[in-house]
């Protein structure tokens, strides 16, 4: 794309989302657990799922990362239409903001951010320039941060390492399932 | 006390000879046990009942096996499978599913969630199941000697046969005490091995 953009016009990077009357039926169930939404979420925009318990937000959130596969409809990312395609090449290609605890203890900081460029065969210097960066991004020191393990950071850091390792493969599209309602 | 270090000075080629064949066969038998194990438990662990369900069978496939060579080392193994399967399956139902559910989420299949999450955190736990069963085998390996196996159970079964004969006793010792001294070296190995390769971050 060789567009010039002005200051004031903010680059609008991303895909939108579209469902198209999809539908989870689960079996045993009478009732399906979404029933043919249909939605749109233009690039670049923050759209929020707000709703009761089991109401079906998780679901249709899971819908279009295809970690549930739907029952019916199409979900199509930025123009392609992505029903039918290999759910964890899909996945790849959308950040995933972890729940809290969702980092691989057994990896450090850095490894678990590089994950996602790893499997998309991106080089070394490259993958070790983004975690530097994206931990920046984050408001992390690099120097400090990237050997730290899971364990040692507070709560506050292992969620924004979360974001880090979501945005680490610069994806089109970010979501954040949040689960407000488990009381502990 | 002199007549055993007399037993282990004459019959000293035959005790390395049998300690030898003794850890040999026990790492066989515990190799094969680890890699059926771990196999059978990344089979069933997703299922309760499979899991329950997955022990059943193994008492009843030594039965029909008879006596010999053969028998020995399968009983051996069937009997190291037990702890290390047991250990797999309640290490891989241990894993926090926050974590899982992250792997899927970004974009790992389950063959890669499989090997790269799931099974080094429930390693250690494995680890354990290991070390137990590395200590039953070394212990079964020498009552399987009865079965006409390899090893230092000869001594101590030669011993009982011909109790209070002549070396009777010493031969029981030596075998008894070689056994330990393999089962505390095995240990140590198996000690080491896992501190040097448990990651820091998931490190007790």
């Amino acid at each position: 794309m060789c567009e010039t953009t002005t200051p004031e016009v903010p680059v609008v990077s991303g895909k939108s989302i579209l469902l198209e009357v999809v539908t989870k039926r689960s079996t045993g169930q009478k009732s399906p657990a979404v029933d043919g939404i249909t939605l749109e979420i233009p690039a670049g925009k923050i759209a929020m799922l707000v709703g009761p318990s089991r109401c079906g937000k998780t679901t249709t959130l899971k819908m279009i990362n295809r970690l549930i596969e739907p029952t019916d409809g199409r979900t199509v990312l930025g123009g392609e239409d992505v029903t039918e395609i290999d759910g964890d090449g899909l996945r790849r290609r959308i950040g995933h903001v972890i729940q809290a605890g969702g980092l691989f203890p057994q990896l450090t900081v850095a490894a678990n951010i590089a994950i996602v460029p790893k499997m998309l065969g991106w080089d070394r210097t490259r993958i070790t320039d983004r975690v530097d960066e994206v931990l920046e991004l984050v408001s992390l020191d690099p120097a400090d941060y990237r050997d730290r393990y899971p364990r040692e950071l507070s709560g506050g850091q292992h969620q924004r390492v979360g974001v880090a390792r979501a945005l680490a493969a610069d994806p089109p599209v970010l979501q954040r399932p949040v689960e407000l309602a488990r009381f502990r | 006390m002199w007549s055993v270090w007399d037993f282990l000075q004459s019959h000293f080629d035959q005790i390395v000879f049998s300690s030898w064949q003794h850890l040999s066969q026990v790492l066989q038998a515990w190799a094969l046990a680890t890699v059926l194990a771990v196999g059978l438990a990344a089979l069933v662990y997703r299922s309760r009942i499979l899991s329950s369900a997955a022990f059943a069978p193994v008492g009843i496939v030594i039965a029909p096996l008879g006596f010999g060579v053969a028998p020995a080392v399968a009983v051996v193994t069937l009997f190291a499978i037990l702890s290390i399967l047991r250990n797999t399956i309640v290490g891989l139902m241990g894993v926090d599913s926050a974590v899982v559910d992250s792997a899927r989420g970004i974009g790992l299949g389950r063959v890669r969630t499989f090997l790269q999450v799931e099974l080094p955190l429930a390693r250690p736990v494995i680890l354990g199941g290991i070390r137990v069963s590395a200590q039953m085998v070394l212990g079964i390996t020498a009552v399987a000697a009865y079965l006409l196996g390899p090893g230092l159970g000869r001594f101590i079964f030669s011993g009982l046969s011909r109790l209070s004969g002549a070396t009777s006793r010493e031969s029981v010792l030596t075998g008894v005490i070689s056994v330990v001294i393999l089962a505390l070296l095995l240990d140590l190995v198996l000690v080491g091995f896992g501190r040097l390769t448990t990651p820091r971050g998931i490190r007790v």
